[in-house]
């Protein structure tokens, strides 16, 4: 049994902490955040060229070869950065799906570019009444002459001020919640009855509430079979969330670090923080928290590619766990570092604003234990 | 009295319409329901429904419509403008006000600085602070912790050196609420550094327009300017302004420190906040039914309010031991680790419940701004919320300090 990484992966790690270091301060942070697009497009071309942005894709889509641990690495270590490039939304989502169903053509006018940093194509699904339930889908599509007419509304649409194109579920068939009848459409962000309502959100990123008017699209918009989006879905929702876990692995192991550092700085009571049992005990349990779920996180890396209840239960019991451990860590940290943690100025609240809205995406600790339950 | 109490305490029931109250109670009830019904101006209680910030004005005006009712100062001394009300109606009125939601006062006049005054104050300072409070001509706020003195509050620096009928005034504040808008300052200062560091606190009143006081504005990760930093560079401040004698700063700060923790366990608001998650669940749409049909969330619901319970009784039973006995002890202490913890859980509960909706950063500006809110508009105000409400934990005494006081001071530890 061997849970090192390769030499490969090593070598990934270190030139990802390295730009962090030398590109990603928490002053460089900041400005990116207050950019009109909310990140920094050089960064994201630098990713491209260092072969991050291809990672997760096989060589015939232009990519890397990488797999699930490529994917874990590299999310980990963002994470570790607070890293807000449109990572998740553009590769382990949409490009994910365009891999899976695209054809030769929209592959090559979409992923091609996106591996390369030159293009972002982010992926709407959301919608005000789904919740975590991937298949509720009340946006419509249907057949016109020449294609098909989008009407709906998706929500919460990561950086969609800032991409060329989205990707968007729409019910071609079906109820309300069936996973049969979903398809998935490319659709141009500038195309006509498309408008973005666009904001801020809590962990430094940007999202729009995207309303579609009859949006006209072309047949060759559509991605793989009418009605038969899902699977795609589900897939390209487990890659991110395996990623977003890795995330949050890198911010915990982060936030205690800095924990343990203010605290043997502090003093109180002529003595260092870090000296008062009661406080070394709690530190230890944040501690004891990260390594779960860095087990947990490794687990799953390695058994994405297995049979699909092993993935899913695997799964499940990670954003369980990252959920729960989400809290602990994030909470107990700001504590420990007193009327300090909760100031603006301090690097902890924001990842632990970063880790608390990680504890909701793709589905809370409570909507995993279901699906554990129900496998 | 202490019979009163004791009735009290074994018949409460603890939901606002079920209360075994006396004749009298219901009747006073009756009258503060009206009172507020007829008060309450609507644009402050739209205001306050919507989570829309409150401006300074609008927490003045109802400072003051409580203060012309000469409901204000509920706990003084009657003679001094108190209201003479038995524990049983003090928690009636406490109640009405948090089911109707109304504004929550600034507490560092009417209950700290106040009672500290008509405590230990000269006659000339009753005289002059005491009616100002009470109208709300003049806002105070806190000069306690500094950026090296947090838990270990006795280690402060801020030194006040005598000289003439002066104290020149040198140091630095921090996490001061609304020192913004505040006209006073009360702080604990260093006026000798020789003995036991207790020993050497003053407890000073410092008008904040006199000049070398600045104050400077900490944002929270809320995003919000709610503490600042207040620094002191050479302020003279009259000798007049001494409360009690030099080097008793400690044990008013003793004092005061009890006197903040009764009621930092906002059972009230709670409880009202609580009930207001309940009803948000149904509006909560969930593919084709709602939130209200999650076993897992409603469950953890149920869960919050045995523990909201298990806190009202303990505060009863505490409020109960005090009017027999007097001043609140170290018993405040579990209430405000109680309290805290369940404003903390609920505030994450309603993160919870609304979902992703509780992702988009919503401003100060945004929230009072007439543009419709992204989301329902409940969901908006509820990450500011979980996020501000980090500090509970952490100021009036940390947790963990109260854990501290209650191993000493109770268990002898």
């Amino acid at each position: 049994m061997d849970f090192s990484l390769t030499e490969e992966q090593q070598l990934l790690q270190d030139s990802i902490n390295q730009f962090i270091e030398r590109e990603y301060t928490f002053d460089d942070r900041k400005k990116f955040l207050d950019s009109e697009k909310g990140f920094n497009e050089e960064n994201w071309k630098t990713f491209g060229s260092l072969g991050w942005l291809g990672m997760p894709f096989s060589e015939d889509d232009g990519g890397y070869n990488g797999g699930p641990v490529d994917v874990m690495v590299i999310m980990e270590n963002l994470g570790k950065g607070l890293i807000v490039e449109p990572y998740v939304p553009s590769i382990l989502l949409s490009g994910k799906i365009l891999a899976d169903l695209g054809s030769d053509d929209q592959k090559s006018n979409y992923l091609h570019s996106m591996i390369s940093g030159e293009k972002i194509v982010t992926f709407a699904y959301i919608e005000p009444q789904s919740r975590f339930n991937l298949s509720d889908c009340l946006t419509k599509a249907t057949v016109s002459d020449d294609g098909y007419v989008l009407d709906g509304y998706k929500a919460l649409v990561h950086n969609a001020s800032a991409s060329d194109t989205l990707i968007i579920s729409a019910r071609t068939s079906g109820n309300q919640c069936d996973e049969k009848g979903i398809s998935l459409f490319l659709v141009d962000a500038n195309a006509e009855g498309v408008s973005l309502r666009n904001y801020s959100t809590i962990d430094g990123g940007k999202a729009s509430e995207l309303t579609l008017e009859n949006v006209s699209v072309s047949k060759d918009s559509l991605l793989g079979e009418i009605d038969e989006g899902f699977t795609a879905i589900d897939n390209a929702i487990d890659l991110a969330t395996l990623g977003i876990c890795a995330e949050a692995v890198g911010i915990m192991g982060k936030m205690n670090e800095m924990t343990l550092e203010y605290t043997k700085t502090r003093e109180q009571f002529e003595q260092k923080l870090s000296q008062f049992q009661a406080l070394q005990h709690r530190m230890v349990d944040n501690f004891m928290h990260y390594e779960q779920s860095k087990s947990l996180l490794v687990m799953c890396a390695a058994k994405m590619n297995d049979n699909t209840e092993d993935k899913k239960k695997a799964l499940a019991s990670l954003k369980y766990q990252i959920g729960l451990s989400g809290k602990h860590i994030g909470e107990e940290s700001i504590q420990l570092h007193g009327g300090m943690g909760v100031t603006d100025e301090m690097q902890i609240g924001h990842y632990f604003k970063r880790l608390t809205t990680i504890r909701t995406l793709y589905g809370n600790s409570d909507y995993h234990l279901s699906n554990y339950a129900s496998l | 009295m202490y019979n009163d109490v004791v009735y009290f305490a074994l018949n409460y029931k603890g939901v606002l319409m079920n209360l075994s109250f006396s004749k009298e109670d219901q009747e006073f009830q009756q009258e503060v329901r009206s009172f507020i019904e007829q008060n309450y101006p609507s644009e402050i209680k739209e205001k306050q429904d919507q989570g829309i910030p409150l401006s300074k004005e609008d927490t003045v005006k109802w400072h003051k419509i409580l203060n012309d009712k000469g409901w204000l100062a509920v706990n003084w001394p009657e003679e001094l403008g108190g209201t003479g009300w038995t524990i049983t109606q003090k928690h009636i009125f406490q109640n009405e006000l948090a089911a109707a939601n109304t504004p929550t006062l600034m507490p560092f006049g009417v209950n700290m600085c106040g009672p500290v005054i008509y405590t230990f104050g000269s006659d000339e300072q009753k005289e002059f602070h005491l009616p100002k409070i009470l109208n709300g001509d003049i806002w105070w706020c806190q000069g306690y912790s500094e950026p090296g003195s947090g838990s270990d509050l006795a280690s402060l620096k801020t030194k006040a050196e005598k000289k003439g009928d002066v104290y020149v005034v040198n140091g630095a504040k921090t996490w001061t609420t609304l020192a913004q808008h505040a006209d006073w300052i009360f702080c604990l200062v260093r006026t000798d550094g020789s003995g036991k560091k207790q020993e050497g606190i003053s407890f000073l009143l410092i008008d904040m327009k006199t000049p070398g006081v600045e104050v400077k504005p900490i944002i929270t990760i809320d995003g919000t300017h709610e503490v600042n930093m207040v620094y002191f560079d050479n302020v003279e401040v009259p000798v007049t302004n001494l409360v009690g004698e030099e080097g008793f700063g400690w044990s008013i700060a003793k004092f005061l420190l009890a006197h903040e923790r009764t009621g930092i366990a906002g059972i009230p608001s709670l409880k009202r906040e609580l009930d207001r998650l309940r009803d948000i669940t149904t509006q909560i749409q969930v593919g084709e039914g709602s939130l209200k049909d999650d076993v897992m969330f409603m469950s953890k619901l149920d869960r919050l309010e045995i523990k909201l319970t298990a806190a009202e009784y303990t505060e009863l039973r505490t409020l109960a031991a005090m009017s027999a006995g007097g001043h609140p002890g170290p018993e405040s202490s579990i209430l405000k680790i109680l309290g805290t913890d369940l404003q903390q859980e609920l505030s994450d509960l309603f993160v919870e419940a609304v979902g992703y909706y509780a992702h988009p950063f919503m401003t100060e500006e945004d929230l009072a701004s007439n543009e419709s809110r992204i989301g329902p508009d409940f969901a908006a105000p509820v990450m500011p919320h979980y996020l501000n409400y980090r500090k509970v934990s952490i100021y009036g005494g940390s947790n963990e300090i109260q854990r501290n006081v209650i191993s000493k001071a109770v268990l002898g530890l």
